[in-house]
């Protein structure tokens, strides 16, 4: 008798549930461009995904509020990853058709990144990884669906070694020093090896590898190990909470923190605002922007979306490090349409693959960059078939207790290090899949 | 009325010793295959596919295993995420290693390898049995997530530690669309899930099963612990092992350690007790418990609360996911500690005697 009570109700509410998720999808057919918005806001990395999703979404927002790409207006939805690449790639199965096709995707996660890389030429869906991702991915003549836009993590690599080696007072000095790279045990933190290691065998320094395994919070054994063998610079290739506990145990360790250097993703508030004084003199790479709190782009979002009471997250936190990056990386995927549009139809809704053309042939000049507000924000950036990455400029900045405080000048990758290490790693990568790379003739269709 | 297995003779060892006894029970099963294989290919889209199905058949074939370890056998293991990482690192280095190896032989010697590996972390079974043995299998998934993060080798000296495979092809076939994948999983797992329940029906099965319920006992009456133990182990592993090659090879298609975490272990285990230990069938309600009930919460809570007019944020859905989750678990094993399982036994026997029940 429970029993079939039991179902009865069960079906009874399957039924109801049903035709409400079917419901919603039947009205959203309008002419919309359709962005997914896959973060976490939720989990271990949660502190840090939440700005970067805020930063997105309200830039999505503000593109509305000023009419939309050329009179398109955006439609946008968000699912949850938590950072798993399982639950990622549902979500990307989820939004991929939704509401008339994805426009992009973001994954913000270099697992996630890896797994969708097989899936997005199969959908005709371009995958935006800026300053994240696969770093062989800036070859698009293998890699033609992946947008490691603005930095890879090689660039990073190689702008930290560029970096220390002018502290040192040239990279000549780097000879026989220690560098211990601390790193997230996930390709995220492997990434950077290979160009270190690289750099090490061309200035004769030597690279220690100290992983840390997820979620981070555990590194007592890896300091010790710091301790021991006392590495002339730490970098540090964190995410989450791995970077501020990283910051406490230097700080009990008494690892200088102005020898540590972390990568963008480990240079934000939530790395070092419960660390504070503690992790004073601590510098990470930026990719280009750190916190912009008077950047003319905040004060447009501050005035069209907060002020209307639509912000998605705290006022605060506006301008600040990751917010910014979410709102940067939104900003790209936005000029690739409006880019595609300029070709395929101004005011029409573009399709994944024409917005794909439209991202391999952004060129955002400093004038566009200035008049969309992002003056001081970033560099101009231009791609090209051969470049999916566009530009590599990189800043250094330091927090000096309290807020984040550029403390170097503009560097850039050197691309003839890394240039043949691209093509190397692609053309493996071509070899395994048995891809074609496309030709010159090919990119200009 | 319907379901009775009255005037159904058996007039020979083969009728009476059937996995469906009653004609209606082949009926079903025939009808739910043919849907399966026909039916779902032809109706369903592909998100429903790849986000839903093939995931469900793949943990269900992982779930079958772990049942026979922990269900039939009773050794409690948390390595079974171990296993599937064994099972699809082993197939592909065979993969890539030796030029021209059949997908399906990859495939089988990625489990083969995953049994070695099962076999060897469960000689400690020998000596410990309950928590201390599920202690010394957590060593096992620990130790798979070193190797494979650890020892470049394993990962074709990816720089990464990702590795990635595609143009799959079996016999022939060309395994690409959603379509393709799912009717291959279907199949494997038709074809191991008729195995598993032949096992446990078979002498082998008998002695896990005495072993399970006392250990002391079946030794007295001339079973060897050390066979049943560790076929018990090899067996479950090369289910375990196989799921994870599919996992790997047909789900995800480019994987880290991660994808084989110890989370992964829990969720095997929860599958085998929410569903029903000691049953194939019960691994099969357990799977779809796991996967398809947090998704379905995920999407249906925000069209749930527009209904009310509320917009639940992202975040909030996760929460409320973990939380409408974690009850039913408890619902679940307050309610009935058999497992689903159980549940559907009783209401098969119910609707044997409906519409008079006395």
């Amino acid at each position: 008798m429970k029993l079939r009570k039991f179902a009865l109700t069960a079906s009874a509410t399957a039924v109801v549930l049903s035709s409400l998720v079917a419901a919603p999808t039947v009205l959203a057919q309008a002419k919309e461009q359709f962005f997914p918005v896959l973060v976490y806001r939720t989990g271990a990395y949660a502190p840090n995904g939440t700005q970067w999703a805020n930063g997105y979404v309200d830039y999505l927002k503000l593109v509305n509020a000023k009419g939309g790409i050329n009179g398109v207006k955006i439609s946008f939805e968000e699912c949850e990853t938590a950072y798993a690449t399982d639950r990622g790639v549902e979500c990307y199965e989820r939004l991929k058709g939704k509401n008339g096709g994805a426009t992009v995707f973001q994954p913000l996660s270099t697992g996630v990144t890896f797994a969708l890389t097989e899936k997005a030429p199969v959908d005709k869906i371009p995958l935006i990884t800026a300053g994240y991702g696969r770093s062989e991915s800036q070859n698009g003549a293998v890699f033609t669906w992946n947008f490691p836009l603005l930095g890879t993590y090689w660039v990073g690599a190689e702008v930290a070694i560029q970096h220390i080696g002018k502290k040192e007072g040239g990279v000549a000095k780097l000879k026989g020093k220690k560098i211990a790279l601390v790193y997230h045990d996930s390709p995220y933190g492997k990434e950077p090896i290979p160009v270190l290691q690289e750099l090490g065998k061309t200035y004769g320094f030597e690279v220690q590898l100290l992983p840390v395994a997820h979620p981070g919070v555990e590194q007592k054994a890896t300091w010790l190990q710091i301790r021991q063998q006392k590495p002339d610079y730490v970098l540090l290739w964190g995410w989450g909470v791995m970077n501020s506990t990283a910051l406490r145990e230097a700080q009990s360790t008494g690892y200088p923190r102005d020898k540590m250097l972390g990568i963008w993703w480990a240079g934000a508030e939530p790395d070092v605002k419960d660390v504070a004084e503690g992790a004073k003199g601590y510098s990470a790479l930026t990719l280009q922007h750190g916190a912009e709190p008077n950047s003319k782009v905040v004060k447009e979002v501050l005035e069209q979306v907060y002020a209307k009471g639509q912000g998605t997250g705290p006022k605060d936190e506006v301008g600040q490090v990751l917010y910014m990056r979410g709102l940067l990386s939104a900003m790209l995927g936005v000029e690739g349409v409006r880019k595609a549009q300029e070709r395929y139809g101004k005011g029409k809704v573009m399709t994944g693959e024409q917005v794909r053309w439209g991202l391999e042939n952004l060129n955002l000049d400093q004038k566009t960059l200035d008049s969309m507000g992002f003056a001081g924000v970033m560099r101009p950036v231009q791609t090209s078939c051969l470049d999916h990455m566009g530009s590599s400029w990189v800043r250094v900045h330091t927090w000096n207790g309290s807020k984040w405080e550029f403390s170097s000048d503009w560097y850039q990758a050197d691309d003839k290090v890394l240039r043949p290490m691209v093509m190397l790693a692609s053309s493996k990568y071509a070899d395994e899949k048995k891809l074609k790379p496309r030709t010159p003739e090919e990119c200009k269709k | 009325m319907l379901y009775r297995e009255n005037g159904q003779f058996k007039t020979s060892y083969a009728a009476d010793q059937q996995i469906f006894p009653i004609a209606q029970d082949r009926w079903a099963i025939v009808g739910l295959l043919l849907f399966a294989f026909v039916g779902i290919p032809l109706l369903v889209d592909e998100y429903l596919l790849r986000a839903i199905l093939i995931p469900f058949l793949i943990l269900s074939l992982a779930a079958l295993g772990v049942n026979i370890l922990v269900g039939f056998c009773g050794q409690i293991t948390l390595g079974a995420g171990a296993f599937m990482a064994v099972g699809a690192y082993a197939a592909y280095n065979f993969h890539i290693r030796i030029e021209g190896l059949p997908l399906l032989l990859s495939f089988l010697l990625g489990g083969l390898t995953a049994a070695a590996v099962g076999i060897f972390f469960g000689i400690p079974s020998l000596r410990v049995r309950g928590l201390y043995l599920a202690v010394a299998t957590l060593a096992a998934q620990f130790f798979t997530d070193w190797v494979f993060l650890r020892v470049p080798w394993f990962t074709d000296n990816a720089s990464s530690g990702s590795v990635s495979v595609s143009n799959l092809q079996v016999l022939g076939w060309q395994i690409a669309t959603p379509v393709d994948k799912y009717l291959f999983c279907l199949g494997w797992l038709v074809v191991f899930a008729l195995l598993a329940k032949n096992m446990t029906r078979s002498a082998i099965g008998r002695q896990w099963m005495a072993i399970r319920d006392m250990d002391v006992a079946a030794e007295v009456i001339g079973i060897r612990p050390l066979f049943a133990k560790l076929s018990a182990f090899a067996v479950s592993s090369f289910f375990v092992g196989t799921a994870g090659t599919l996992w790997g090879f047909i789900h995800l298609s480019s994987w880290e350690p991660a994808a084989f975490s110890v989370d992964r272990s829990f969720q095997l285990l929860f599958m085998v007790i929410i569903g029903g230990l000691g049953s194939i069938m019960g691994s099969f309600f357990g799977a779809a418990f796991i996967v398809i009930l947090p998704i379905a919460l995920n999407q249906f809570l925000p069209a749930f609360g527009g209904l009310f007019g509320v917009t639940i944020s992202t975040a909030g859905v996760s929460h409320a996911e973990l939380i409408v989750f974690g009850a039913l678990i408890i619902f679940f094993l307050i309610k009935e500690p058999h497992g689903i399982a159980r549940l559907w036994s009783t209401a098969k026997e119910k609707l044997r005697l409906w519409p008079f029940p006395h």
